[in-house]
Order: structure tokens, then C-alpha cells, then sequence
């Protein structure tokens, strides 16, 4: 039997994961001056560090010209994992190909998002009262809207005021003007009827207090700020904790096996494997606060099985793990003639794009219920490893049917093509099922010896019909903007080009929120219902994910249930 | 054998090219300390290991060094703003094929057929040839219909195109290609919008509603105020 290390402090609360969730949390609860210890499973980093900061390199400071061997995203992109991790798999039931995105880092996957910070709308939060698909939430937009607006006020996120009915308006800093290609993009959307407005992105286009830098226009936000003009859990949330007075006790490269329990079935702490030494610690806590991730959280749940929860904790549900769903995605790349032979010029701006579309229909008059909003992006950017390759293939655009060839010629063909793509992305909502899940797979451990996942997930005919009107509308906003399809439309076969579940990293839902402790695995504060001393505030909780990104809604609800808990502590009922 | 060890003498005999050998790709003690220390990127401690290890590896014989160096130089020839030699693309085929494996067969087969249709051309390897020979030889591989799948090519067409994309991309993202490019990013800088030149060029124009949301950047340091309905005061 290995030693197990015990570490004789008792924390008020023990927290798991530093993103976005769990850096709200570490905020909120430290702040209202309880100790905080915070576990995660990655090392310490801070945007501001020299020896970890990749903003402003260039790409010949990197041997594999920052190429997407070790990083999926590229070498600067902030995110210490991928879809694979050495020694940490997760398998698939038959013929599921879920991807699972883990970063294993202090402030998590916030250190390189793209920064979108849509608030869920108040359709967004009952729409199985609208179209009978899904559950409704057990909260109205109305219990978390002063907590959208706090976040925004905390973090800073730039918008337009807009008054539409399911994209709520919050306190924006102002949007920076559209790019030329966002300019073809606004053009040939609105010939569709296709709205199109200033995207809403968590970057400090105006600055928002003495302590965070304003956006200086380098288009990196993937790779973390160094000057805090974009949020991430570290910089703007976890860092100012501390600075103020907060008892933080941080335990990084601690991955956690398992909450701990006592012979009441309570939580008492944690026990986590140290990466450095290998060996397993606990970790004393009068409440234990998930936010490892939806689908960490659910495993760390599903592998604390006891004599009082021989299913794991707070699965007397059985749901821990089920209704996984993650945002669909569609995308379309094309050629604009005219944009060949650019004047060049820093047309950087901030890390994504400056204008999107809203989802603009009503499912009433389609054959699928749930909406999408568009994403923008294409123009001068950054050159990194891969650009120049093929770089004469569009010449088959203007009817020459041959390419290739060495010589100068390859310097003028790449001047000529620089900045004349555009990508648009469709990011759709999806109808949680109870048949998509992650489970324990009962014959594999990583290297740590903890049980790994196991994934079963199929899209439905209304993700793909979705797809399929996703690709229609692309094909006619591109016609529309002048520009030609870069490949054939997908058809079928191939879900109408709909993204492998997991591929757009918002996946949610594994221990879903309710009122009925049989029909879900918390309540309205993410509080397990089996478990008083147990909280979730990941993306975990979601009943459904909006056609919106999930982080700004964690945030919310981490800040509303962190105020719950506190609450409680007061009246002595945790 | 026979061959490979007539290659390495003409190769050492030209002079130009066994100092150029030395000074780029010697994979000395020396050298390997300053490829590591030159390449400060943010690594983590598993990425710096891995990197290490890389640079420990010599993938390439100088041979086909010196080879990949005429060819890349003639894929893309010197000009004002540098050379493939500025831009350390040998240096990056020599990386990718032992940061990608999946390069090194194709990238070595491909270095073996043209030493081997030189020969069969004009009884010579391909580093022996005079460049007009040379880019005959290129004349029947570099060119392709992008109509088509470049899988339906020969292989040494898609060898070929390979290594011309690796050329271009280590050229373009080095100090010099970028330059040559043109990209004006990666600094600090203030975006305010399409310069008007480039908007008349194309007949566009922004929207007056639409500035009006937009940041107004000389007030960029003051700190935002909102009233209670979101209306942003400073």
C-alpha cells in the first residue's frame, strides 16, 4: 500500500481547477477571507512571465517555426495539453470519436480562448418550454443576470449595445472598428439578411483599472496577455486574490483522484497524486468545490466511490456524466479575387475577430431547433509555419490550370495571395441526450494509476441538419462577398461538414443542474444533491449550452453559487 | 557504398560548401548548446526535453545537406531581401523531418531519385550538374494541375512540392521573408480601423452607426464608467 501524506490543515474550502470556474470561486470565497487551498493538475503560470510568455515572438524563434508538433494550436498557443496528453488516454465506445481538450496549467484553457463572452439569453434557459427538445434550466436569466453584469464590470468585455430579445446587453467597453475582410464579411452577410454586429470579446479595448494594461493591437490573446488586457483566471481573477489579503494555499501539478468522504457520506478533502514525486496526498476541507472541467469533474465524482456512494459521489442519479454535449461546428474557407495584391499594412487587432452574427432565425420555420452564430476570421496575419505552402494553387481561380514551379515567381504568387482568404465558422447549440456520456472505463488507468474516461457520443439528425444549413449559408454569404469556396461543400456523407464532437472545446452538461434529485446531479448553486458539502462549477452544471460560449455563463454561476456558499457558511447549514 | 563515398569527396572538395557544411549543420557539442540556448520561446520542462532531443539527432548525412541547400536556393534564388541561407530553411527540413518522421522518408527518397536521374541523365549527381541541367530536371517535377490531388502525381513530383513548401515557409516566416511579405504586426501598436486609401480602393466605407459604437481610441486610458443601464460615461 502506498504511503498516502496528510497535510494536518483544514481548509474552509478546497478547490479544483484554476480556470475560469475555479478562479471565480478562489476569488469570491477567498475574498470573503476563508482559506482557500487551490489543486491543479498543472504548473504555476503567469501570462507576465518572461521564462513562459510567447506573446511577440516571431516565428523564427521557434525551431519548428511554431509549427503544431507539441501544441495543437501552435507553438505560442497557451494551452499546456491538447486533445492527447502522454500517459493520460481516454477511450470511446464503438464508433465514438469524441475529442477531449485539457490544458493543464494554472487559469486552464482561459489562457488562450478566443475570448467570447456571450451572455445566455432568457430563451436560453427554457427552451424546452419553447420546442419540447432538452430540459429546461432550473433558473431564469433573470436569477443570474446580476452576476453577468458583475463579471462584466470585473473583467472587462467589449460590445455594442443592441436590444436584441436572446443576446442580452451587458456594460461594454467599446468594439474596435472591423478589418477589410470583416468589411467583404458585413457586405455579403447582409445581403442574406444575415445580421451582423461588433463581437463581444473579453479584451480590454479601454482600460478598466490601474491594475490591467489596455490592449495594444497584437492579436495574440492565444497566447496570454502580459500586460492583462485580456482575461485570464490567472491575471484577472486568481493573482488579485491574492494581492488583496486573500488565504490562498496553491497546489500546482496535483492531479486529484478522488473527494474524500467520511463514514456520514460528507465530504472531508481531497486526495491527489503530486507530479513531481509521484505519490499521493490529501488535503483536509470543510467543502470541496469542483472545476476541473465537465468532464474531469465527472470523473473525479465517478472515481470517489465509498461505502455510502457505491457509485461513485453524488451519482445516486446515476447521471454523473451523461447529457455531455459539446457546441456544434461548421466552417467554410474561400478565395476573394479582389483581395489579391493587398496593400500591406498592421492589421493585427485583437486576438479574434472584431464583428460576428447572432444567431439570426427562428427554428419555428426549420428542420432544426436549435440556433448557431457566426465567426469571422481571415486577412493579414502573423506568418507561421505552413504559410506558403501551395502557394500558387489558387491560380486555378483564374482559370490556369498549373502551379508549382521555383523561381521568383513563388515570391510574387506569395505576395499576390497574402490576405485574400476568409474563414467563416458556424458554433451551434446542441440537444443534450442522456445517450451521450463519459463513464469510467473499468480497464485502463493513465499514468498515474487514476481510472480514465470512456466516451460514447453520436450527433443527432438535428446537429447535422443544423450543419447542412450552416454550410448553405456560408456558400451564399461567400457568393455574396464575391469570393469562391476553397473545397467542395461536404455533403451527407460527411454530416455536412459538422466538427467530431469535443473538436470546439465547449463541452458541458456532465453533472446537469435541477430541482429533481433524480433528473440531475445539483441544484440551482451547483450544490451535488447527495452531497451538502460538494459543489460543481464548471460547465458541469449546464442543462443546455445556448449557441453561445460557455465561460462567461461559469462565471456567473461560480460568482452566484461562491455567494451561496458563503451564505450558507453564515447560517452555519454547510 | 561506392557511391555514397564519391559523393562525400567532390562534396568536401568543393570548398563553399563543406565551410557552409561546417557552419550550419556541424552537429558539434558547441553547436547544440547554441541551437538550445538560441531558442528561448516559453517552453515547458517536457517541450524543452523533447526539443533537446531533437537537436541531439542529425536526421540528414551532409550530403544531403548540401544537396537540400542547391535545391532550395534554386527553388527560391537570393534577392534584395535575403537568401534561403538567411532564412535557415535547411536548418527547418532538417528540424521538421525529426520534428514530423512522417517528412523522412519521402524527403530522403526524393534525394536519392534526383541523385539517381541525374546520373541516368548526364551521368553526374545532382550536385556535380550545372544549374541549367539542374532545373531541366526541375522543369519535369515542379509543376502540377491544382485541379487535381497532388497524391495523383509521381512521387517525385509530390517530393518536389515538399520541399518547395518547406522552402517557401522557412523562408517567409524568417526575419528577412517577412520583411519581403510585408506583414507589419507583432508590435504594440493602436488599430483605428482600415486606412482610408484602402477603403476607397475597394469602394468601401464604414457605416456611421457603426463608428459611433466603436472605440474612441484617444480615450483608451481612461478608466470605464458605466451607468446603472450600461451606458458608458467616460
Amino acid at each position: 500500500m502506498m504511503q498516502i501524506k496528510e497535510n494536518s490543515k483544514e481548509y474552509d474550502v478546497i478547490i479544483v481547477g484554476s480556470g475560469a470556474g475555479g478562479g471565480m470561486a478562489t476569488k469570491i470565497l477567498a475574498e470573503s477571507g476563508l482559506s482557500i487551498a487551490l489543486v491543479e493538475s498543472g504548473p504555476f503560470y503567469d501570462p507576465a512571465n518572461p521564462d513562459q510568455m510567447t506573446q511577440l515572438k516571431w516565428p523564427y524563434e521557434s525551431p519548428r517555426r511554431g509549427a503544431g508538433t507539441t501544441r495543437p494550436f501552435g507553438d505560442y498557443d497557451q494551452a499546456y495539453g491538447g486533445w492527447e496528453i502522454e500517459g493520460e488516454p481516454y477511450s470511446q465506445i464503438g464508433d465514438t470519436d469524441f475529442k477531449w481538450f485539457r490544458s493543464r496549467m494554472l487559469g486552464g484553457r482561459t489562457n488562450h480562448w478566443g475570448r467570447i463572452s456571450l451572455r445566455f439569453g432568457p430563451d436560453d434557459f427554457q427552451k424546452k418550454s419553447l420546442d419540447g427538445f432538452g430540459e429546461n434550466w432550473p433558473i431564469t436569466y433573470d436569477d443570474i443576470k446580476p452576476y453577468y453584469d458583475k463579471v462584466d464590470k470585473l473583467i472587462g468585455v467589449f460590445g455594442s449595445k443592441e436590444n436584441l430579445p436572446n443576446d442580452p446587453d451587458g456594460f461594454f467597453l467599446p468594439p474596435p472598428k472591423p478589418r477589410l475582410h470583416e468589411l467583404f464579411y458585413i457586405k455579403g452577410a447582409r445581403k442574406s439578411n444575415v445580421k451582423v454586429m461588433p463581437s463581444r470579446l473579453s479584451v480590454l479595448t479601454k482600460r478598466i483599472n490601474n491594475d490591467r494594461g489596455v490592449c495594444f493591437y497584437c492579436n495574440q490573446c492565444a497566447r496570454s496577455c502580459m500586460t492583462y488586457a485580456d482575461f485570464s483566471s490567472g491575471s484577472v481573477l486568481i493573482f488579485p486574490a491574492q494581492k488583496s489579503g486573500g488565504q490562498i494555499d496553491m497546489y500546482v501539478n496535483s492531479m486529484v483522484r478522488t473527494v474524500t468522504t467520511n463514514h456520514e457520506g460528507k465530504a472531508t478533502g481531497v486526495s491527489f497524486i503530486n507530479k513531481e514525486d509521484n505519490k499521493e496526498y490529501k488535503l483536509k476541507g470543510k467543502i470541496v468545490v469542483l472545476a476541473a472541467s465537465a468532464c474531469s469533474s465527472a470523473r473525479i465524482l465517478l472515481n470517489s466511490k465509498s461505502k455510502q456512494h457505491p457509485n461513485g459521489l453524488g451519482n445516486s442519479s446515476n447521471l454523473v456524466g451523461k447529457y455531455l454535449h459539446d457546441s456544434t461546428g461548421g466552417d467554410m474557407m474561400a478565395f476573394i479575387p479582389e483581395l489579391i495584391d493587398r496593400k500591406t499594412y498592421n492589421e493585427d487587432g485583437v486576438g479574434g475577430m472584431h464583428v460576428y452574427s447572432p444567431w439570426w432565425l427562428d427554428n419555428k420555420n426549420l428542420n432544426f431547433p436549435r440556433g448557431y452564430h457566426i465567426e469571422v476570421w481571415g486577412g493579414m496575419g502573423a506568418p507561421s509555419y505552413g504559410t506558403g505552402f501551395n502557394v500558387n494553387n489558387f491560380n486555378k481561380f483564374f482559370g490556369i490550370n498549373n502551379a508549382g514551379g521555383y523561381g521568383d515567381v513563388l515570391r510574387s504568387d506569395m505576395k499576390k495571395y497574402y490576405g485574400s482568404t476568409i474563414g467563416i465558422s458556424g458554433r451551434g447549440e446542441s440537444i443534450a441526450q442522456k445517450t451521450n456520456y463519459c463513464e469510467i472505463d473499468p480497464n485502463k488507468v493513465d499514468k498515474y494509476g487514476v481510472p480514465v474516461l470512456r466516451f460514447n457520443y453520436q450527433w443527432t439528425e438535428n446537429e447535422i441538419n443544423q450543419a447542412k444549413h450552416m454550410q448553405d449559408t456560408f456558400e451564399e454569404i461567400i457568393h455574396n462577398m464575391g469570393g469562391i469556396p476553397l473545397w467542395a461543400k461536404p455533403d451527407k456523407k460527411s454530416n455536412f461538414g459538422l466538427n467530431k464532437p469535443g473538436w470546439i472545446i465547449h463541452e458541458v452538461g456532465t453533472t446537469r443542474m435541477g430541482n429533481n434529485p433524480k433528473k440531475s446531479v445539483v441544484n440551482q448553486y451547483e450544490q451535488l444533491h447527495d452531497v451538502s458539502n460538494v459543489f460543481v462549477v464548471d460547465a458541469g452544471p449546464f442543462v443546455s449550452q445556448a449557441d453561445k460560449n460557455p465561460t462567461w455563463t461559469i462565471m456567473a454561476l461560480a460568482w452566484r453559487s461562491s455567494e451561496y456558499i458563503i451564505d450558507q457558511l453564515k447560517k452555519q447549514n454547510l | 557504398m561506392k557511391r555514397r563515398d564519391s559523393i562525400k569527396t567532390i562534396a568536401l572538395s568543393s570548398l563553399g560548401a563543406s565551410l557552409f557544411m561546417e557552419s550550419c549543420y556541424d552537429v558539434s557539442k558547441e553547436k547544440i548548446k547554441r541551437s538550445l540556448t538560441r531558442y528561448e520561446y516559453g517552453r515547458t520542462k517536457v517541450e524543452k526535453s523533447y526539443d533537446d532531443k531533437l537537436f541531439n539527432e542529425k536526421f540528414f548525412t551532409d550530403d544531403e545537406l548540401i544537396t537540400l541547400d542547391k535545391i532550395c536556393n534554386i527553388i527560391l534564388p537570393p534577392n534584395e531581401y535575403g537568401s534561403i541561407r538567411d532564412a535557415e530553411v535547411v536548418q527547418l527540413i532538417e528540424f521538421m523531418a525529426k520534428d514530423i518522421p512522417t517528412y523522412q522518408k519521402p524527403l530522403r527518397d526524393g534525394l536519392i531519385w534526383i541523385d539517381s536521374e541525374s546520373e541516368s541523365r548526364f551521368n553526374k549527381i545532382f550536385n556535380q550538374l550545372n544549374e541549367e541541367n539542374q532545373k531541366e530536371i526541375f522543369d519535369d517535377i515542379a509543376y502540377y494541375d491544382p485541379n487535381k490531388s497532388i497524391d495523383e502525381y509521381p512521387e517525385e513530383v509530390q517530393w518536389f512540392n515538399l520541399v518547395r513548401n518547406l522552402t517557401m515557409t522557412g523562408y517567409f516566416t524568417s526575419e528577412v521573408g517577412i520583411k519581403e511579405l510585408g506583414y507589419k504586426g507583432n508590435a504594440p501598436n493602436v488599430w483605428d480601423g482600415v486606412p482610408k486609401d484602402v477603403l476607397d480602393q475597394y469602394g468601401l466605407a464604414y457605416d456611421k452607426d457603426w463608428l459611433e459604437k466603436c472605440i474612441d481610441q484617444s480615450k483608451r486610458n481612461d478608466i470605464a464608467v458605466w451607468d446603472d443601464d450600461g451606458n458608458l460615461l467616460t
